[in-house]
């Protein structure tokens, strides 16, 4: 049997991994997947747990979340097309219009 | 039958809704002229046949029925409720409000039928008969109030309603701004009579009039009187009035002439039995009263302004009403009030007809290519229309013989009422005051008599002066015509009331002289002493009829005399030799007293100067300075913090995680 631990463990890692991508990539689209990485980190703790606690709740939880990411995703990615469409770049850092 | 009182107050509610609404939002609906005037009519005559109902439903004895329909506002101890009165006194101002209301209703179809603003016309009218009713029938104070400033922003957008003139709607200003004065007084009068009461109620405040005695008496009495002057246009709030008239003519009629100007006298009349515990108010309405109307008559001696000299004779004929409530004839001031109504509706109704024919000869002369521009209300510039218009002109003759107090027309019998209480106070407490106001009253009179002949003789008699005085001009009387039926009706109806309702109030002496008993002839007086005190008459009988014929002395005197000054076209040269015999006097007449220009001198140029040199100055300096220096702060450091927004998205992001290690470090350690 594989320990709670473990499991924390590699959601801690991608979680880590994803906050790292959004750091530092600049590809918008880059950003957006390093984003989900983050999300599917927190569902794996919450998988997690559930099962640890014998909570079925955090599993539902879980599908919610996939809703909510799934939705998010599609309005996520056509911003970055509209953005790409205006400005020819997907370059982040490029886009800096609401500064002083 | 008085349960039916919600359909007289809400029938022209909904004709004003129906034809406003749909005139607001349907262009087509405005062309349909007669449907709008038709149904504005119907609007106000199906509630006066109600209020007739009612009426005969009733008797001199009957108690007054209170008709609550829901209550309006409800805060702490105090509550208002939206209800009705019928009772002897507000029925019968109920009467003349749709009565006649109606009758000038029918007038306008044919007066304002070329006018673009039909609809909005009718509405306004609509509006105002169901203010008045509030104001006539409702049953607190409140409910009061809101139909006197109902009234007045009817008035208000009626003065104005050519409001492409900027005189127009200046007179307009003026009218609410001088109203606006006297409604202060009137609603700290409320306040005190409800800190004095605890309610608002006619029949609370009828039933402890007691509480209200000494100087509170008279306060109350004289801050409510001062409202009257406002609305009813007394010195010194009288001067609107006058200006007023910029207004169509069938609006002169019905809101300044016949009804809203008389509500001051319908407050006071309702008040009466707080009026009569208070000498001292009663002498102040009654020398205000006395003033105002020989103020308001000399003036009218000097218009040339065909509404102007009616507009004037209204102002004085208020002041007789005053004179009346302040001798203690309330019931007399209502019987002015009901046939001045009469009477001075169809005046200034003939008066309209008589600019709606000198508009229509100035129209077909520019018709006609020529250019000639007088002004269709001055009568200088009339003369001899008495046979191109004979319905106006028999009707205008009749009324003018009514107002002078020619015997057995209705003027002649509430103008004596009047006289007789005057001269009745004279005989009590300030004596020597109320003989001096009835020798004010007995020239006033004179007056009244002298310049309305001089009006109607100089505008009906002698020879047709327009071609004589413009070039262009000289074939100008062929567009003469008598106006529309739906002009001429009204007018003859009102000629009729004017004539007889005077027998409504036949004094008693009249008839018990002959007969040597009690006759009840005053139907009026009987009618109204169940609702009203009033003063007792301690008149001998022979001096009573010594009072009438001196009265009716003073009136045929007057009408002779204006007859062989002003007949046969006399009427520039007359008005010449008074100004020469009179000198200063007259010139001061004709200055208008330079009320106007006092007011000017004394508020509102120092009111200029005060806002342009201290509170303008106040105003930019220190309010505005303050304001901007908030401003300014908050702009510099913005300024500075700007800079924290880069519009790098890693920026934020860093800041973001950085900030989630700091909240997670502070929770952990």
């Amino acid at each position: 049997m594989i320990g709670l631990e473990w499991y924390l463990g590699v959601s801690a890692l991608l979680f880590v991994i994803g906050v790292l991508g959004v750091l530092t990539r600049k590809n918008a689209i880059v950003v957006f997947m390093c984003v989900e990485l983050m999300l599917s980190a927190v569902n794996i703790s919450l998988v997690a747990f559930s099962s640890y606690m014998g909570d079925v709740h955090g599993m539902i939880l879980v599908f919610f979340v996939l809703c909510v990411a799934a939705a998010e995703a599609c309005v996520g990615l056509a911003i970055v097309i509209a953005i790409y469409r205006n400005n020819i770049t997907a370059d982040i850092s490029k886009i800096n219009l609401l500064r002083w | 039958m008085a349960e039916y009182v919600w359909l007289i107050i809400a029938i022209p509610l909904a004709g004003f809704l129906i034809n406003g609404l749909m005139g607001l939002s349907s262009e087509s609906y405005r062309r349909q002229k007669s449907v709008i005037g038709w149904l504005a009519t119907v609007a106000v005559f199906v509630p006066f046949l109600i209020s007739l109902q009612i009426f005969l439903s009733m008797n001199a004895g009957s108690e007054a029925t209170v008709v609550r329909l829901f209550t309006w506002i409800e805060a702490g101890d105090f509550t208002s409720e939206i209800a009705y009165r019928v009772d002897q006194l507000s029925i019968l101002m109920a009467l003349v409000v749709t009565g006649v209301g109606a009758l000038i209703h029918l007038y306008s179809m044919g007066y304002m039928k070329n006018d673009e603003g039909y609809w909005k016309f009718f509405t306004y009218l609509n509006l105002f008969i169901f203010a008045m009713l509030n104001l006539v029938m409702a049953n607190n104070l409140l409910l009061l109030f809101l139909g006197w400033e109902g009234v007045g922003v009817c008035s208000y957008l009626l003065i104005g309603f050519w409001y492409g003139d900027i005189k127009k709607s200046a007179a307009a200003n003026k009218a609410f701004i001088y109203n606006r004065v006297g409604d202060f007084a009137f609603l700290i009068a409320m306040f005190l009579v409800f800190r004095t009461v605890g309610s608002l109620d006619f029949d609370v405040i009828f039933s402890n009039l007691d509480l209200f005695q000494g100087d509170l008496a008279f306060w109350v009495a004289v801050l409510m009187f001062i409202g009257a002057t406002g609305k009813s246009a007394q010195i010194p709030l009288f001067v609107w009035l006058p200006d007023a008239m910029a207004g169509p003519t069938p609006v002169s009629a019905l809101i300044h002439a016949a009804t809203m100007v008389t509500s001051g006298i319908y407050l006071i009349t309702r008040f009466s039995g707080l009026y009569m515990t208070s000498p001292e108010a009663m002498l102040l309405v009654a020398v205000i009263g006395g003033l105002t109307a020989i103020v308001a008559a000399t003036i009218a001696l000097t218009q040339h302004d065909i509404k102007k000299v009616l507009a004037y004779s209204t102002v004085s004929q208020l002041g007789f009403m005053f004179l009346a409530l302040g001798s203690g004839g309330f019931v007399a001031a209502m019987f002015h009030v009901v046939t001045h109504a009469f009477f001075k509706a169809c005046l200034f109704l003939g008066s309209g007809s008589v600019i709606h024919a000198m508009h229509h000869v100035e129209h077909e002369l520019e018709h006609e290519g020529k250019d000639v521009h007088f002004d269709p209300q001055d009568m200088r510039n009339m003369g001899g229309l008495k046979e191109y218009m004979p319905s106006t002109y028999k009707t205008f003759l009749i009324s003018t013989f009514a107002i002078a107090g020619i015997p057995f027309l209705s003027g002649f019998f509430s103008k004596d009422e009047i006289l007789a209480y005057l001269f009745n106070a004279g005989l009590g407490e300030f004596g020597a005051i109320y003989f001096a106001l009835w020798g004010l009253a007995v020239v006033t009179a004179f007056l009244t008599a002298f310049y309305m002949f001089r009006l109607t003789l100089t505008t009906f008699h002698g020879t047709f002066k327009l071609p004589t005085k413009f070039k262009g001009a000289e074939n100008a009387a062929k567009y003469l015509h008598e106006s529309p039926a739906s002009m001429t009706i009204p007018l003859w109806v009102l000629a009729i009331l004017a004539i007889f309702g005077g027998f409504m109030g036949v004094p008693e002496f009249f008839v018990s002289t002959f007969t040597g008993s009690e006759s009840n002839v005053n139907w009026l007086y009987n009618w109204l002493s169940g609702v009203t005190t009033r003063a007792a008459i301690i008149l001998p009988l022979g001096v009573k009829w010594i009072l009438v014929a001196f009265a009716i002395l003073v009136a045929v005197a007057a009408t002779i005399i204006a007859y062989k000054k002003y007949d046969n076209d006399k009427g520039e040269e007359t008005d010449a030799a008074i100004k020469q015999r009179f000198g200063g006097l007259y010139t001061t007449w004709e200055d208008k007293y330079k009320f106007d220009e006092a007011y000017e001198a004394s508020i509102i140029r120092p009111g200029f100067k005060l806002s342009d040199r201290v509170l303008a100055v106040f105003d930019i300096k220190v309010v505005d300075g303050f304001v901007n220096a908030i401003g300014s702060i908050v702009q510099f450091f913005g300024s500075l913090l700007r800079f924290v927004q880069t519009g790098v998205i890693h920026t934020y992001a860093i800041a973001f995680v950085l900030g989630v290690i700091l909240i997670i470090g502070l929770l952990i350690f």
